[in-house]
């Protein structure tokens, strides 16, 4: 359903406030739909349009739950496509409209200037249709049952790829074929003086080099392969449609991953914007409690959980503050005073700039590593939490700020997931698949780690191997091949 | 409207039932459902409708906002896996779907291949039953559709022109007054009563006895599916049998002897003074270690059940819990051969499920 005169001349009002701000956007479409269309939309990740799996089915009945229950209610959704689609729910009130619209061209701005975002399809909707075009079609020729296990196949792989993809080029050139083997070059000499110049020991030893270099650019891949998904779609003896939905797995998630990677980021950078359009200029007196009240419920904590929203949000405002009072550089990194680095103002006046120049070139992990300062984690009360055997509960563990940069740094890595190559695939000279965990301090949750493992065989068919480390244990090797699963500690 | 998503979601819910299904047997040996009345939701707990992935495991903790000195306790079920930020991911762990009572015992049907108990057949109607469907002009105040009533009311003073919007008085006269109506339905009953009956000798434990309540939760469960009114009387015996309510049936201390033709013939007197055959579906469970008292009266209770139990039942069933030594009840049971008697073991929690396949797999 498209906005009423009323909404559509509130949505030209906002969009020019959202220019004066300094945003820049894709054209803008809102779209108004009643809350089981919502809940759909959102069920499938913001796509009208997706293939058929049961897991959007679930996610609908958990919104449609919660919903009834009144236990969350979602305002907006915004997708990442030019032009860009934004949902509003029909029942909001016009003050929540206003703070929607507001907090979504902070979105559509962020989707089109950060970098981590460059390389998304921009045509994302159209895909989405033809991805569930050809799901379909495989469908009608294979059967649900047989499609549908292995889209549960691949998607218990889709977090095996490689998020810096599409910025790096991880394999080498390929080298012309017709360069000639090396070999060892040997010094000019007269015949006499040939094994003075040339030592017998010497020219052995080159020659092993030599070799060893050969033997290592015959192994399999050559380099670690951190796109996993890639290497199974060039290597893995897969069916001409089960090519087809792993590429569609595949495609899907390195479009998502964007969004993970910069989820505290983005919603904070659509609260802070819809903080300043709102309190500046499209609030009117008689909305004052409505958007305070809503405002604040988007950056609540419960329960000591970390909000995305507020956390993002504090942060630019932080940033905001201290780049218009000078407070960075070396001369306001030496002082160690709390108050005066409180009072401290040179008034440069740079804070705008910096946010916008923020919003641009950083995603959550650069983000927190380098403007999360103590005085924030501080004055955000930030703290670590763990678990604690003895009373059963997860408990706070720490309020250093250390141990918090730390922690949050961690969560956020390879976008909170594990790290994971594929270091041979040739394994035992049997082509049997050995991939390895790059362990940081934290173990796999080892069943659903066997779990997938039996998943990776279904796509390889020939045994797979993960090896990973288990705190008290030491190295560990997982096996799957055709008689199930093997345990094995490695020494 | 129908959604597309609906197609996902009732995939969904198939897959759901699948892995219940598929795990029919252990629900049905879990005490907690009992107690449960019909429409409850149940939560089951489905293994791995979450895609396995690669990930970190649990326990880990993870950064929080708020209050607290560090030992403050978070409070439960914070999340502590290293996905994304804490808190950022709700409800990504759905481990927990919700059913009725009434669906799983359905499904509890459809599994077990159990044939619908068919009522017997009466022609004879036994109730009426009374539902206000219409409206009409005339009836008792206490009967006046009072929405009906004032737009029959709005409707002639609009026509009128006696409707006055600044001063919005609507004011009802005699021809205006609707009344709800109502209409009488023949009610065809379905009556039923379970007898159960249980041996509380000096053997049977109170583990025995949690058995006999298992299967007794689903034998209700399963005959109320059917029957919309379902009596239920409880006996219990020793060397003599007494009529008892359900807890004391369940909690009674055991002690002495065993002789179980006292509650059959209890039974019988039960059924000849309260439920005539020709208007009752008539269900009895015994349950029993098996330790009779002496030939005699293992030949005075197949007399009974041969010539006065067994003919205007629907179903005899004897359960044996955890049977002691020496000849048992259920060997001398074996001589009877009536398709209304059925016959199980029960030493287990899983032995419930077959015990249910045997017992009603057998209606008649």
């Amino acid at each position: 359903m498209s906005l009423s005169l009323d909404l559509l001349e509130l949505q030209c009002v906002i969009e020019g406030y959202a220019r004066e701000f300094g945003l820049d956007f894709f054209e803008t479409r809102f779209e108004m739909l009643d809350y089981r269309t919502l809940n759909q939309v959102a069920a499938y990740d913001g796509f009208p349009t997706r293939y058929p799996h049961w897991r959007f089915g679930m996610e609908y009945e958990r919104l449609s739950k919660s919903y009834a229950y009144g236990l969350h209610r979602i305002y907006e959704m915004v997708i990442n496509t030019d032009p860009c689609y934004a949902y509003l729910l029909a029942s909001n009130l016009r003050v929540d409209q206003k703070l929607v619209m507001a907090h979504v061209y902070g979105h559509c701005d962020f989707f089109k200037n950060n970098l981590w975002f460059a390389h998304t399809n921009r045509k994302m909707l159209d895909e989405m249709a033809n991805h569930a075009t050809r799901v379909r079609r495989h469908i009608e020729r294979q059967g649900i049952d047989k499609v549908e296990a292995f889209v549960d196949t691949c998607l218990s792989l889709d977090n095996l790829i490689d998020i810096h993809a599409a910025g790096i080029r991880r394999r080498p050139h390929p080298t012309s074929e017709t360069a000639e083997p090396e070999s060892v070059r040997k010094l000019p000499a007269k015949e006499y003086m040939d094994q003075f110049i040339n030592p017998p020991e010497f020219l052995a030893e080159q020659q092993r080099r030599i070799e060893a270099a050969e033997q290592a650019r015959q192994h399999f891949p050559e380099s670690p392969e951190r796109d996993v998904l890639l290497f199974l779609l060039e290597n893995a003896p897969l069916a001409h449609w089960q090519h087809d939905i792993l590429d569609i797995i595949r495609e899907e998630a390195y479009y998502f991953a964007p969004q993970r990677q910069t989820k505290i980021m983005n919603e904070g950078w659509a609260v802070f914007t819809h903080t300043h359009i709102m309190t500046e200029k499209a609030m009117t007196p008689d909305e004052l409690i409505d958007y305070a009240e809503h405002h604040s419920g988007v950056v609540a904590t419960h329960g000591g959980r970390l909000n995305p929203y507020k956390l993002g949000f504090e942060l630019f405002r932080d940033l905001e503050d201290r780049w218009n009072r000078g407070a960075f550089g070396a001369e306001y990194e030496a002082c160690h005073d709390y108050r005066t680095r409180k009072e401290w103002d040179k008034k440069v006046g740079l804070g705008r700039q910096k946010v916008f120049e923020v919003r641009r070139i950083y995603n959550d992990i650069g983000f927190i590593d380098e403007f999360l300062t103590e005085d924030f984690a501080r004055e955000q009360k930030l703290f670590t939490f763990a678990y604690n055997d003895e009373t059963e509960n997860y408990e706070i563990a720490s309020r250093k700020f250390q141990d918090i940069k730390r922690g949050l740094l961690f969560q956020l890595t390879n976008f909170g997931q594990p790290l994971i190559e594929v270091v041979d695939a040739n394994y035992g000279n049997r082509g049997e698949l050995y991939l390895m965990h790059r362990h940081v301090g934290v173990d796999l949750d080892l069943p659903f780690a066997e779990e997938t493992l039996r998943n990776l065989y279904a796509v390889w068919m020939r045994p797979v191997y993960i090896e990973t480390v288990v705190e008290d244990e030491g190295p560990v090797l997982f096996s799957h091949g055709a008689d199930g699963g093997v345990r094995r500690k490695l020494d | 409207m129908i959604l597309a998503i609906e197609q996902d979601a009732s995939r969904f819910r198939q897959i759901v039932r699948g892995q219940v299904r598929q795990n029919l047997r252990k629900y049905m040996s879990n005490g907690e459902l009992i107690g449960r009345q019909g429409r409850d939701l149940v939560s089951i707990p489905i293994p791995q409708i979450e895609l396995p992935h690669f990930r970190f495991g649990n326990g880990q903790g993870g950064v929080g906002q708020g209050d607290g000195e560090p030992g403050t306790p978070l409070g439960p079920g914070q999340p502590g896996n290293g996905d994304g930020v804490a808190g950022d991911q709700p409800g990504a762990h759905i481990l927990e779907v919700e059913l009725t009572l009434e669906e799983l015992v359905q499904m509890l049907g459809e599994e077990l291949g159990l044939p619908r108990i068919q009522p017997r057949s009466k022609n004879h109607v036994q109730g009426e039953t009374t539902r206000y469907t219409g409206i009409r002009r005339v009836g008792p105040e206490g009967l006046r559709h009072f929405k009906r009533t004032y737009r029959e009311a709005l409707k002639r003073q609009m026509v009128s022109g006696t409707y006055n919007p600044q001063r919005p008085a609507i004011i009802p006269i005699h021809d205006d007054k609707r009344y709800r109506s109502w209409k009488t339905y023949p009610r065809p009953d379905s009556n039923a009563v379970i007898i159960y009956m249980m041996d509380v000798s000096g053997s049977m434990t109170q583990r025995k006895k949690e058995l006999v309540r298992l299967t007794a939760f689903w034998i209700d469960s399963w005959l109320k599916a059917h029957y919309k009114n379902l009596v239920t009387r409880y006996l219990v015996h020793d060397a003599a049998a007494h009529e008892v309510d359900a807890h004391t049936f369940f909690h009674v201390r055991e002690s002495g002897g065993t002789k179980i033709s006292s509650a059959y013939e209890l039974c019988r007197d039960i059924i000849r003074k309260d439920y005539p055959a020709d208007e009752w579906n008539l269900y009895a469970f015994h349950f029993s270690d098996g330790e009779n008292f002496g030939d005699e009266d293992d030949k005075r209770c197949l007399a009974l059940l041969k010539e006065e139990l067994l003919p205007p039942m629907n179903l005899f069933c004897y359960g044996q819990v955890q049977g002691g030594y020496g000849r048992q009840f259920m060997e001398t049971l074996g001589d009877v051969h009536n398709e209304k008697l059925a016959t199980a073991k029960i030493n287990e929690d899983g032995d419930v499920y077959s015990a249910i396949k045997t017992f009603l797999g057998k209606g008649v």
